[in-house]
């Protein structure tokens, strides 16, 4: 008898810890699910993956001139609910891996409204992203613009010279970065900008 | 192998079963809950192929017949998806087959958790009725449903593509269908773990448990992944979250990821069970111990574990590094190993051996013809070089179907014939079985294999019309699906001329090929089995 009551003691133990261990396999799962948008944020930061630029001091690599050119291309995009004009003062410049280059962006408000927007940015081809270094740039930063108001943004950056070395991407001549302007409200960009009337909603 | 039969007599001396109501709607029975999964997944796998049969008529002809709007098209493309991979298979052979046969199986009187089971149950249901809803308010505008495929990928399903509440719907029912799957995975591992009867090892384990007990492991480990994804797709679609819109930094092949971290190692859910299933026909009706039980056990685990890190195979498309893609491309090529383990195992224990072709050995042998199809094309869009060319073509829907519908399918029918005479103590005809196989077998293979020769010809997946040029093989795909259809008569005509027929089920109706603990019971299996426990003598497992 204590010998049947003593296996169910321990049968009930070891249901015990296979449900807990169980339990802590989904809330660890689900919390890893739920923590890999920051992740992959710091991850896509920390190493350039899916087209996005690095951002560092200056140029702390030597040129070398003799490493072949690349030409950059810029490319500039408002998003839908922004009247903004949005142009790089040149639509490409060619540099030399290494030597820093500076570029000025142009944004224009054409709305009746004041409005404020941020931009965000992204490098094609993605395997570029590495190797791209941002010195200084106006993208992290929101800005607002009244109506008719222009500004100036300086964008300073370097292509890493490790990028000849690379075996994907390390001969291609040319890039593009890509610029788009949202509205943004309170900082966080959102889909939609400010609604210049009140819309019914039937939320 | 048990001694469970001397017992029998005394366990029908318990039978006293509660009320319909109370059997059926608030059971703790685990062979009532596994037959109500059966009869559900049945009535779902009826919605999902009519919804595939709306697909293929309108696929027959180039233009559009019966769907006005294309977006619709997808909504049944999507509906069929979701119905078949999460309320036909998955409650088929987990719920259904898994909470009949594990407890009997490792000599258990029940699962571990029986009214969790019950919750279980009708958290799937509840889901299938969010899934249902979902069809019927509006989704991408002008058309109602979600129409985001079954990987409900961002931005088509955040709120740029489907405004409507739709999408919202499909989100909810696969949380409800994921936490009924994640309390049953629970049960299924503290089942397996702890309620083994005397003297049963985990190495003396029957195969069927093995795979039960794999599966449930990835479900614990893959499903929390997708309601993570999908919680944020809700709050990117309602609450104004950035996490897989640009707009705000985030990034929607971020969700590809995600998805994919759960969706492989979900395929693997869908077919582990079905490779747990086969290995007992096949030793069965060879009259042979499986051949290669160990490394049978163990290529399941280790289809699981790899099963985990090959998911960007998916997404060759997204701008994957040459590295990555390398690394992608070699550790999916590694699954064909223990999946080759399991196909020429269970060919060595058919060799040799005294073959019996029944009805459920019919449907076996030919998911092992028809699954290595599906397993060689898999190898084929493993390659990134080819998988870009055929990318979301029906050549991936042909192969997704040979190891799936070909594959999970057959053995769902298989084990429906192999455990029927357990389940009911009814006896289905075997012509119907055979029949129903042949009909099935022929049907499968006139719908699917040309969808191989539309894909290498650059026919994609998801659009309701198509140029002239596709239009031949199309037409001989939909011919292929009216002759399976023709075959889902007959199983129902067999079903019912089961029931009708005073036959009854022998305890053993297969003979000494069948060695697992369910086949010393009797026909249909007393209401409470095994109080007291069976032992397991020392004699090799099959």
């Amino acid at each position: 008898m204590t010998d049947a009551s003593d296996r169910r003691r321990h049968a009930a133990r070891g249901t015990r810890w296979t449900v807990l261990a169980c339990t802590g396999m989904v809330l660890g799962m689900g919390g890893l699910a739920l923590a890999s948008a920051p992740l992959y944020d710091m991850f896509c930061k920390a190493t350039g993956f899916n087209g996005t630029p690095r951002v560092g001091a200056a140029a702390e690599a030597s040129a070398d001139a003799t490493l072949a050119p690349l030409s950059v291309r810029f490319d500039t995009n408002v998003a839908k609910g922004l009247p903004w004009r949005f142009q790089a003062e040149q639509t490409r410049v060619d540099v030399v891996p290494g030597r820093t280059a500076t570029v000025f962006f142009k944004v224009t408000n054409a709305g009746r409204e004041p409005a404020k927007g941020i931009a965000v940015f992204n490098v094609q081809p993605d395997l570029m992203g590495s190797y791209f270094v941002k010195v200084q740039c106006f993208c992290f930063d929101e800005h607002t613009l009244q109506p008719g108001e222009s500004a100036e943004f300086p964008l300073v950056f370097y292509v890493d010279p490790a990028l000849r070395k690379d075996p994907d991407v390390g001969d291609l001549e040319e890039m593009t970065l890509s610029y788009t302007y949202f509205p943004s409200k309170n900082g966080a960009p959102v889909a939609e900008g400010p609604k210049p009337r009140a819309t019914t909603t039937n939320f | 192998m048990a001694t469970a039969a001397a017992h029998a007599g005394h366990d029908a001396h318990d039978d006293h079963k509660p009320s319909f109501f109370s059997r059926w709607f608030l059971s703790t029975n685990h062979k009532d809950i596994g037959t109500l999964y059966l009869v559900f997944a049945f009535m779902a796998g009826i919605i999902g192929a009519f919804l595939s049969f709306g697909i293929r008529m309108e696929m027959e002809e180039p233009g559009l017949q019966y769907f006005s709007n294309p977006a619709t098209y997808n909504v049944f493309v999507t509906g069929h998806g979701l119905i078949m991979v999460f309320f036909m298979v998955m409650p088929a052979l987990i719920g259904g087959f898994g909470n009949w046969f594990v407890p009997l199986m490792i000599g258990a009187p029940d699962m571990a958790f029986p009214r969790m089971n019950n919750v279980s149950f009708w958290l799937t249901v509840s889901g299938f009725a969010c899934l249902l809803c979902s069809l019927f308010v509006e989704g991408s505008p002008g058309a109602s449903g979600a129409g985001t495929g079954w990987t409900v990928y961002p931005p088509l399903s955040s709120a740029a593509g489907h405004p409507g509440p739709a999408v919202d719907f499909a989100i909810f029912s696969l949380h409800l269908a994921g936490a009924g799957s994640i309390l049953g995975a629970i049960n299924f591992i503290t089942t397996i773990l702890n309620m083994r009867a005397p003297g049963m090892t985990l190495h003396k384990m029957p195969l069927f448990a093995w795979a039960e007990l794999v599966t449930a492991f990835l479900l614990l480990l893959s499903l929390p992944v997708l309601a993570g994804a999908i919680t944020m797709l809700l709050t990117d679609r309602n609450f104004g979250t950035t996490f897989f819109d640009p707009a705000g930094g985030g990034d929607p092949v971020l969700y590809q990821h995600l998805f994919w971290f759960f969706g492989h190692p979900e395929v693997y859910v869908m077919i582990l069970p079905a490779f747990g299933i086969v290995s007992h026909i096949i030793a069965t009706f060879s009259k042979k111990p499986v051949f290669g039980y160990l490394a049978m056990a163990y290529a399941m685990v280790a289809i699981g574990v790899v099963g985990f890190v090959v998911w960007a195979h998916h997404m060759y498309t997204v701008g994957l590094s040459l590295q990555t893609q390398s690394y992608f491309v070699f550790a999916t090529m590694v699954i064909a190993v223990p999946t080759g383990v399991k196909i020429f195992s269970w060919i060595a224990t058919m060799w040799g051996g005294s073959i019996r072709f029944t009805a459920a050995m019919h449907w076996a042998v030919g998911f092992i013809f028809l699954f290595t199809v599906g397993g060689v094309t898999g190898v084929v869009l493993a390659n990134s070089s080819v998988d870009k060319y055929l990318h979301d073509t029906y050549y991936v829907v042909a192969h997704f179907h040979y190891v799936l519908s070909l594959g999970a399918v057959f053995i769902i029918f298989a084990g429906v014939y192999y455990w029927f005479p357990k389940m009911t103590g009814h006896v289905i005809p075997e012509w119907a079985g055979k029949l129903h196989f042949w009909l099935a077998f022929i049907g499968a293979n006139v719908l699917f294999f040309p969808m191989h020769f539309l894909g290498l010809a650059g026919m994609p997946r998801r659009y309701a019309d198509y140029p002239e040029a596709f239009a031949g093989w199309h037409k001989v795909a939909t011919l292929g699906g009216h002759i399976f259809a023709l075959g889902m008569v007959v199983f129902v005509i067999g079903i019912v001329l089961a029931f009708r027929s005073k036959t009854r089920a022998a305890d053993n109706p297969w003979g000494e090929g069948a060695t697992t603990l369910e086949w010393t019971l009797s026909s249909p299996p007393p209401f409470h089995q095994f109080e007291t426990l069976p032992k397991i003598v020392d004699e090799p497992a099959h």
